[in-house]
């Protein structure tokens, strides 16, 4: 499926934008996961024109990051941290329950195709806020398994992020703080940004 | 000592994510000063003056980093190291989030300090939130003349590029960072030649860490010899220590450098959670040594953590309990090590593959009698001997571990098993 224009048209921006076109790939590789939720080998061919590159050199920088899918997975994506700090404040315990209430194991996708959980070794950068998971890359913290029913009963019927209409641009939010607290710091029932259900 | 609000001074104002309420705290005023009445060679000397130190890690003096950038070679490049992913660190998440803009100025400071046109802020791919934050920040800041062309009148260019990266720890290690940023796969690179001289795109570069920046503002306004006022001889200012685990409070605070450790756990952190024993911490975050209730009155500061036998790395403070497993909480640190590796040199490639496969066997009652050694001579074999210092610290924790808690080894062996395990209650009330 080739890329929207748009999309070509912020790849050939960002090409323009840094001092090598190929400092380009990983926004350009972003911009192809938000449009299509994954990147596939076509994409990846296409990117390379766009910023005439070699094809084998946009799958070599691609296939480092772990962030860029491979294949369609769930329309939001679920990451729980199980690093020894959110270890200590039970997120094993929250990997369990996360597993039984949604019928599925680490890794998998709901039959519905609404979720993929996924438990990390990667700190997430909410240790403070443990056990936590992201949504969609927004930050759930404190969790309580009431709190993680409402994001999976949200999530359930929530469109994936592209599916949406545009959003209007958002006002810098500021997370209610105390000083010396980490807050939440995504909108409860996280939209989705970049995943997309299969086809 | 104690609690000492520098660059957390205004969290919590209305609306400080946005430029109009950050400028009526004050914000901005460093950038403007800089700009009209401070030659960019007088700021690296104030920067020198006031002591302040890198808060990435390593600790490196910030206005001596500086310095070393080779005089007459232009293009120079600033990059702003926001990849935070050491596991116990989310200060610089906390910094974005809160107050975007300090962090910018930084930058733009830095910036016009070392006579770079081109700034780049490089942040953690799984950072959503804060990338929008900073997004809106560099939108506002460019409308208000702060960035772009000839800034405020004074001749000054500068642009600054907001680059994601893709879910990669050791593009947090600077060569990395440049390597990634120049679209490679993210693989440290030899050191000499060091950014400085020859960092991205080939021309010299400034790396420095969130933390570091956002202290320029204020050293800037209030003077280098006001910095130098607060802290240790060799630990000038404040620093964010992020404090996670088994206390009644975790979260970030901002305390002047020197506060002992105590003071951070007990007081601030409402000391150990569940009115249970404090069994251990860990500062600095992941990589580095544990430490024991004994060292509770060693002072917040690089000098003195690493005396009394750790480091103080990206200030993080994790705490642990009577009830941790301290094999399991080494255990998960390694297989975070081995996950992260680039796969560049083998000591590290392997050695965290076979340092993670005989944790496993600890914790699941198949280590044998001699696993301890072989897990220490394992470590010896990968530190030192690694292209980049994620190898070497892959080893650390879990040597100090051995060292103060070798017993809970040879107990695994014993029992063929965690004996934590069964009494470890989940944190959560599960239903
Ligand atoms: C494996 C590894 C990961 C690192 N991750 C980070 C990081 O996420 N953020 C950071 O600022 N520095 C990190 N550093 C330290 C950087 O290499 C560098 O020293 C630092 O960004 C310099 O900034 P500073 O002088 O302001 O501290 C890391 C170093 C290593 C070896
Ligand atoms: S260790 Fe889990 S978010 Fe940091």
């Amino acid at each position: 499926m080739p890329l929207r224009p748009d999309t070509v048209a912020k790849i050939q921006d960002y090409a323009r934008r840094y001092p090598s076109a190929q400092s380009a790939i990983l926004p350009a590789l972003w911009a192809v996961q938000y449009e299509q939720g994954y990147v596939t080998d076509e994409a990846l061919a296409e990117v390379a024109t766009h910023l005439k590159l070699p094809p084998s050199l946009i799958e070599a920088t691609s296939s480092f990051y772990s962030m860029f899918l491979t294949r369609p997975e769930g329309r939001h994506e679920v990451m729980i941290c199980v690093n020894a700090p959110c270890m200590l404040r039970g997120a094993d315990a929250i990997v369990a329950y996360a597993e039984q209430r949604l019928g599925i194991r680490d890794g998998q996708t709901t039959s519905d195709g609404a979720i993929t959980l996924r438990s990390t070794i990667e700190c997430l950068g909410a240790c403070g806020g443990a056990p936590m998971m992201q949504v969609d890359h927004r930050f759930e913290e404190n969790l309580t398994p009431d709190r993680i029913n409402a994001i999976f009963d949200h999530l359930r019927t929530a469109p994936a992020f592209h599916e949406q209409p545009p959003a209007e641009k958002k006002p810098a939010r500021r997370t209610p703080t105390v000083s010396g607290e980490i807050t939440r710091s995504g909108p409860s029932g996280a939209r989705a940004r970049t995943r997309k259900a299969s086809k | 000592m104690g609690l000492k609000p520098v660059l957390t001074k205004d969290f919590g104002t209305e609306g400080l994510r946005q430029l109009d309420a950050y400028e009526r705290t004050g914000g901005y005023a460093g950038y403007k000063k800089a700009l009209s009445e401070i030659k960019p060679d007088d700021l690296v000397e104030l920067v020198k003056k006031s002591g302040l130190r890198g808060r990435g890690g390593a600790g490196f003096p910030t206005g001596n980093k500086w310095s070393f950038l080779p005089k007459g070679m232009y293009p120079r490049y600033l990059v702003c190291n926001a990849d935070e992913s050491e596991p116990g660190c989310f200060k610089d998440r906390y910094l974005i989030e809160e107050s975007p803009h300090q962090v910018l100025e930084g930058i733009l400071i830095a910036a016009f300090a070392i006579g770079c046109n081109t700034a780049f802020i490089y942040i953690r791919g799984e950072y959503l939130p804060q990338y929008e934050a900073l997004e809106s920040a560099i939108e506002e800041a460019t409308a208000a003349g702060y960035i772009g062309k000839n800034v405020l009148k004074s001749g000054f260019d500068v642009d600054v590029i907001l680059h994601r990266g893709a879910g990669a720890y050791i593009c947090g290690e600077e060569t990395a960072l440049l390597t990634s940023l120049e679209g490679y796969r993210g693989e440290p690179r030899l050191k000499p030649p060091f950014p400085a001289v020859k960092g991205l795109y080939g021309k010299p570069t400034v790396v420095n860490n969130v933390e570091t920046v956002a202290n320029l503002p204020h050293i800037v306004v209030n003077g280098a010899d006001w910095f130098a006022s607060m802290g240790t001889p060799t630990g000038k200012g404040t620093r964010v220590w992020c404090m996670s685990g088994h206390v009644n409070r975790p979260g970030n605070y901002e305390l002047e450098n020197g506060t002992p450790i105590r003071e951070l756990i007990m007081e601030h952190g409402g000391g150990v959670w569940k009115n249970r024993r404090l069994k251990a911490f860990q500062p600095g975050g992941a990589s580095m040594m544990v430490l024991l209730p004994e060292h509770l009155d060693v002072g917040l500061d690089f000098d003195a953590i690493q005396k009394a036998g750790s480091l103080a790395g990206a200030g993080a403070m994790v705490v642990m309990d009577e009830t941790t497993c301290m094999v399991d909480a080494a255990r998960r640190y390694v297989k975070f090590f081995h996950h992260e590796s680039c796969g560049k040199c083998t000591p590290c490639r392997e050695g965290t593959f076979w340092m993670s496969n005989l944790f496993d066997r600890f914790e699941f009652g198949e280590a044998r009698p001699g696993d301890v050694d072989l897990l220490l001579d394992m470590g010896y074999n990968i530190d030192g001997r690694s292209f980049c210092p994620l190898g070497d610290a892959s080893t650390w924790f879990p040597r100090s571990v051995i060292k103060y808690f070798r017993d809970e080894f040879e107990q695994h062996i014993a029992e063929k098993g965690c004996p934590f395990r069964k009494e470890t209650e989940a944190a959560v009330a599960v239903a």
